[in-house]
């Protein structure tokens, strides 16, 4: 068994380092197979461990190879292998595989991407393939992972590669500047996750999960003194230093800037690792850390408030994207944010349920989003769609299916995970709870009504685009509806798993709960009712169909419908007396300008004042050239004594020697 | 074949194959010449790695004959865990530079590659020395082959930088020899081992920490003594720059554990703070000032200035742990940290010089904004250049992460806040490098020079490639490494926290 799990990395990277070395020899044929057939090899291999690890109860842990062994401490590469991970292996090998299958129809024409001049056109679709296999790679290195050493490894390999992705595209200067705000802001992430770890090794003495664990009763009441006259609990600064790290890459409030940018890149990378997999590290991370973030209140509430906000303010800026990617984008942030505030609740398998539920039907969202771009030329502006449904029957139909998903619509599966979320804040006792309650429930209504507006702009109504785009509208190949269906499969069926994921007893022994905390055995006690799954799935949709999300999110598709479809002049009309309101939304709360004035702007400014006040002017200038001119000056003073003419000579010794007579003569005898 | 003087012909082989240059002059195939002596050296370099018993700290592949008799004064060589990889570093960086400066230089191609070879010995002479006396002639004597480097084969201004090179550093020197005549007449022999068990009082201790505080801190560099670095990159010829950067840096940090740590230790704990407080400055304020340099080698020599910030923090970091929690559990993966920073920078600083080297000979100028989208016309060189750039910002999985992650951890064991400041790094350095890729190597072509612009060629690319192995062969397996050094570091965690006072 340990060798499968060792190969389910290595075929994605194998796959990966073929296609991106040797890319011009193998050609485009043999770099999408070789990927897909390494990605393929993994995606299987991750159901086999799904099953033997999720059904039949096995678990691994055990170290690959001993990266470095220093003192006591052991830092190591190796795999943890229990439920949590191979459901994110199955979660991430699955989407992976699809997205590889629609690339090679989205990536087909990529050559007419790059400019004239530009060799970057050549082998970019061998290229592409290796990034995404070299991202499954990373990613599997992530969730596999048995310490936090290898985890950051994976967290930033990750990174690395969503930089690579973003900036794919790389003679558009809006995407070599998205790639390198995504990269700084989650270095910001990384800076407190770093400081986590370091923060572990040095109470723990170890990086090492299990040990780690074991140890943690140990550290509880240690107390640090970071500023003078301010006790913090040491677990709440390892968790609210591990969180920052889950800020940047799931992209909370308020480092979540650079998700949006990152729509720059290719659509199938927005799907794979801006929507399902790596954005979602973060989630998967806190989740794994239960035992730390269980014995601190106020990182939890840290968590609690901070997803809330995320949850509802993103959501928020969704309604008034026009571009259709940024508009699942911002539905992106703005479901990390139920996630992150499921994690806050204690609801970890809440969490992660709605990640996995997300993973499906956001990637889907994305998918078929692409399938209409390549529809309509590489268009993306939604107003400049509508009526697609006719044109468009199979993206339409599995658009609605995610959709629906993403609203929490009934046996769909984003209703059983966000109902489970916002039960489980309903119940939480965490400080803050009451505020997360509030935008979670009010989000709903905000995610319906951006899902559907976006839904009827570019399906229903008025066909906006020109007759040139029109003439030539059709559904995309078969390489890109297909993955749709197949995504579209899950969209719906994987709520069923609620019980055993959530209620059941999936994830014991792998998250930990603080009795302190009853979200989630609120919400457990409530769910079984009777003996039988499908009563029991039925009285929760039952039960949800009474309670007031649902009816939340009917009103918001509804008025999407209402306003877009029926009462265009609503829309202008709110436009033009809450433009207030609109400015402040479409500048995204003003954000952006912000970080680039103050941070960007503040390190420039200090690094040219250093540069020039500092090196230039005191130490150099100064220092080192004033010296130089110092022993300059006196020299050329000194100078004056060697002037080669004898009677000076002459003249200083008898000077010289009348002094010595007269110290001699006079100042001896008084001593 | 030549175990028992193994270290002798590592040091004379390149420099009697430089003074053979010398004399043969340009018109017998220097180069293929001096690629034989450079590769024969390395060669010959690898039995100290494949033959070094990593049990014990003690001294192998030792070489002991008188040479001054008078004051006691040996010929005396060996290596141990922490000076042989460093050996081993140099032999290696100067078979690329051999090979980078093939068709690149034109004017006197014998004398540069003579002044590369000699180099190269008395480097090793330096790593090798274990008497004093004979490491200060080798740690001076290697200021003359770069004097001449920089003052020959450098740019416009290289007169300035040379002068000022020179003085910095032979300003800094003087004192250390002060106090090694010093320590000679306390221990009676100049051989660093017994400086190593001399008994030292606090006063005597203090002045020779600030001597060899000047003279290392000069070579690493540190702040505020780091001027000279810049002007002498900038100056520099790009095989210059690489032997500065890879090896010659490599020099202050080996200086401080050899020397300041186990002589001193006293002194050290002392003044540890003012260590640590240069370091962190070096780490956060120089990074800062890369981030608004518009000539890629002043970037890359800033840049260079604050990752040896990392060094010198694992280094002394020990001292503010010792005194926190009274045990020196933990402070041997500061100086592992430290010692693999060096190893890796000397490999990623190596490889960016190189870089901008490939660049300056196809534009002839190392400003930024002329540049702008090569990607476009040299995809394989965009490729090197993004991974060595990636490995300078610390990415895990390249060289770059390990000494920074191992120095980052034993900082939050002495304080939240060292550790806070030295991990900015991640930020700042990040922000400077990438914002260097986004000008130089992404975006559309800027201009019809860069149109022009040919991909790297056979010869570079097995220079580059040689660098990214070792770079992502140190990321992804340190073990080696770490464990040969292991017992060497630990004998000096040992020597730094036993005190040297009293009688």
């Amino acid at each position: 068994m340990e060798s499968i799990y060792l190969a389910i990395p290595l075929a994605s990277l194998i796959g990966a380092i073929i296609a991106g070395l040797f890319g011009g020899i193998i050609g485009r044929k043999g770099a999408h197979a070789i990927t897909i057939l390494g990605v393929g090899i993994s995606c299987f291999l991750s159901f086999v461990v799904l099953k033997h690890v999720g059904f039949d109860g096995h678990t691994f842990y055990g170290d690959v190879y001993t990266w470095a062994q220093v003192g006591n401490t052991k830092f190591a590469v190796g795999f943890q292998i229990d439920r949590l991970t191979s459901m994110m292996m199955v979660v991430v090998t699955f989407v992976s595989l699809m997205v590889h299958i629609y690339t090679i129809g989205y990536m087909q024409d990529d050559k007419h991407n790059w400019p004239e001049d530009s060799r970057g056109g050549t082998n970019s679709y061998q290229r592409f393939f290796a990034y995404i296999s070299l991202f499954t790679f990373s990613m599997l290195m992530l969730v596999m992972s048995n310490n936090f050493m290898q985890l950051f490894f994976g967290w930033e390999a990750v990174g690395l590669v969503s930089y690579l992705l973003i900036g794919f595209w790389s003679t558009r200067e809006t995407a070599i500047f998205a790639n390198m705000k995504a990269f700084l802001v989650n270095r910001v992430g990384d800076f407190g996750f770093l400081l986590g770890i370091a923060a572990i090794w040095t109470y723990t003495g170890s990086v090492d999960y299990k040990e780690v664990f074991e140890r943690l009763p140990a550290i509880e009441h240690i107390t640090l003194t970071i500023l003078p006259n301010t006790e913090w609990m040491l677990v709440s600064i390892i968790a609210i230093c591990l969180f920052i790290g889950a800020m940047g890459k799931s992209a909370q409030v308020p480092l979540h800037v650079w998700l949006p940018d990152s729509m720059e890149g290719p659509t199938p990378i927005s799907a794979l690792i801006h929507a399902a997999t790596m954005v979602t590290a973060g989630i998967f991370m806190v989740a794994r850390m239960s035992p730390i973030f269980e014995m601190s209140d106020t990182a939890l509430s840290m968590v609690l408030i901070i997803g809330a906000t995320t949850a509802f303010f993103m959501g928020l800026i969704g309604i008034v994207q026009n571009d259709i990617k940024r508009v699942v984008a911002y539905s992106t942030l703005s479901q990390l944010g139920y996630m992150t505030v499921a994690l806050g609740a204690s609801a970890y398998s809440a969490a992660v349920f709605h990640l996995m539920t997300h993973a499906f039907f956001k990637a889907l969202l994305f998918l078929a989003a692409g399938s209409v771009i390549i529809a309509m030329h590489h268009e993306q502006d939604i107003r400049k769609m509508g009526g697609l449904k006719k044109y468009l029957p199979i993206t339409y139909w599995t658009s609605l299916v995610g959709s629906l998903a993403l609203i929490g619509f009934p046996f769909f599966s984003g209703f059983f995970s966000k109902d489970l979320i916002i039960e489980a804040v309903h119940a939480a006792n965490i400080p803050g709870s009451e505020y997360a309650y509030w935008m979670v429930l009010l989000g709903v209504f905000v995610t319906a009504f951006y899902s559907f507006r976006m839904f009827f702009l570019v399906f229903h109504g008025e066909e906006r685009m020109d007759e040139h785009t029109k003439s030539h509208l059709h559904e995309p190949a078969k390489v890109v509806t297909w993955p749709l269906i197949a995504l579209a499969i899950p969209a719906v069926l994987t709520g069923y798993f609620l019980d055993p994921m959530v209620v059941g007893d999936f994830f014991d022994g792998v998250i930990h709960v603080d009795e302190s905390h009853p979200a989630v055995e609120t919400i457990t006690h409530h769910f079984h009712g009777s003996e039988t799954w499908i009563v029991n799935i039925f009285s929760f949709v039952g039960h949800g169909l009474i309670a007031l999300p649902f009816w939340l999110a009917m009103a918001g598709a509804g008025s999407a419908y209402y306003i877009y479809m029926k009462q265009p002049s609503i829309a202008k009309w709110g436009y033009d007396k809450l433009r207030f309101i609109h400015v402040i939304l479409d500048k995204k709360y003003f954000a952006d300008e912000f970080n680039m004035a103050v941070f960007a702007g503040g390190a420039i400014a200090l690094g040219k004042t250093l540069w020039s006040v500092g090196d230039r002017f005191l130490i150099d200038g100064l220092v080192v050239n004033g010296s130089a001119k110092v022993t300059g000056w006196f020299s050329s003073i000194i100078r004056h004594m060697q002037t080669g003419y004898l009677y000076h000579y002459a003249f200083s010794i008898i000077i010289g020697v009348l002094a010595i007579m007269s110290w001699l003569l006079f100042g001896a005898n008084n001593v | 074949m030549f175990e028992g003087n193994l270290l002798s012909i590592l040091i004379w082989l390149p420099i009697i194959g430089g003074l053979i240059l010398l004399f043969t002059g340009d018109k017998f195939a220097p180069r293929p010449i001096a690629l034989v002596f450079s590769a024969l050296t390395f060669l010959l370099s690898i039995p100290l790695w494949t033959d070094f018993n990593p049990v014990g700290h003690q001294m192998q592949f030792v070489e002991l004959a008188p040479w001054i008799e008078a004051f006691k004064i040996n010929y005396h060589l060996g290596v141990d865990g922490i000076s042989m990889p460093l050996i081993l570093l140099n032999t290696f960086i100067t078979v690329l530079i051999v090979i980078a400066g093939w068709e690149v230089i034109k004017h006197k191609p014998a004398q540069y590659m003579a002044a590369f070879l000699i180099m190269e010995g008395i480097i090793n002479g330096v790593f090798a020395a274990q008497d004093s006396i004979l490491f200060y002639v080798f740690f001076e004597a290697m200021l003359i082959p770069m004097f001449i480097v920089i003052g020959i084969w450098g740019g416009d201004n290289r007169i300035y930088a040379t002068i000022k090179f020179f003085l910095y550093t032979f300003f800094g020197s003087v004192f250390m020899l002060i106090s090694l005549v010093y320590m000679y007449s306390q221990a009676d022999s100049f051989a660093i081992a017994d400086f190593h068990s001399v008994k030292l009082g606090m006063t005597p201790q203090i002045l020779i920490f600030l001597s060899f505080l000047i003279a290392f801190g000069v070579k690493v560099p540190m702040w505020p003594v780091h001027t000279w670095l810049p002007d002498a990159h900038v100056q520099a010829p790009t095989g210059g720059s690489v032997i500065l950067a890879a090896v010659m840096l490599k020099i202050g940090g080996y200086g401080f554990i050899r020397f300041s740590l186990p002589m001193v230790p006293d002194a050290s704990s002392e003044l540890a703070w003012l260590v640590i407080f240069m370091s962190l400055t070096a780490i956060v304020y120089i990074g800062f000032i890369a981030l608004v340099q518009n000539d890629m080698k002043k970037l890359v020599a800033y840049s260079s200035i604050a990752h040896m910030g990392f060094v010198t923090l694992g280094f002394f970091v020990l001292f503010p742990i010792v005194t926190k929690t009274g045990s020196a559990e933990g402070t041997l993966l500061g100086l592992q940290g430290g010692m693999v920073q060096m190893m890796s920078h000397g490999f990623i600083s190596g490889a960016m010089f190189l870089c901008i080297g490939v660049l300056y000979d196809r534009m002839h100028t190392r400003d930024i904004t002329a540049y702008g989208g090569v990607s476009n016309r040299m995809p394989w060189f965009a490729g090197f250049f993004v991974l060595f750039a990636m490995a300078n910002t610390g990415l895990p999985g390249t060289s770059g992460f390990v000494g920074e992650f191992m120095v980052i951890l034993t900082s939050f064991k002495a304080n939240f806040w060292i550790a806070f400041l030295a991990a900015t790094t991640l930020i700042i350095g990040a922000a400077y490098t990438l914002w260097l890729v986004k000008r130089v190597i992404f975006g559309a072509v800027a201009n019809s020079n860069v149109a022009e612009l040919t991909d790297i060629n056979k010869r570079e690319t097995v220079i580059l490639a040689a660098l990214a192995f070792f770079v992502l062969l140190l990321g992804l397996w340190p073990e080696p490494l770490v464990h040969v050094m292991n017992d060497s570091l630990a004998h000096v965690v040992e020597q730094a926290t036993t005190s040297k006072l009293g009688n």
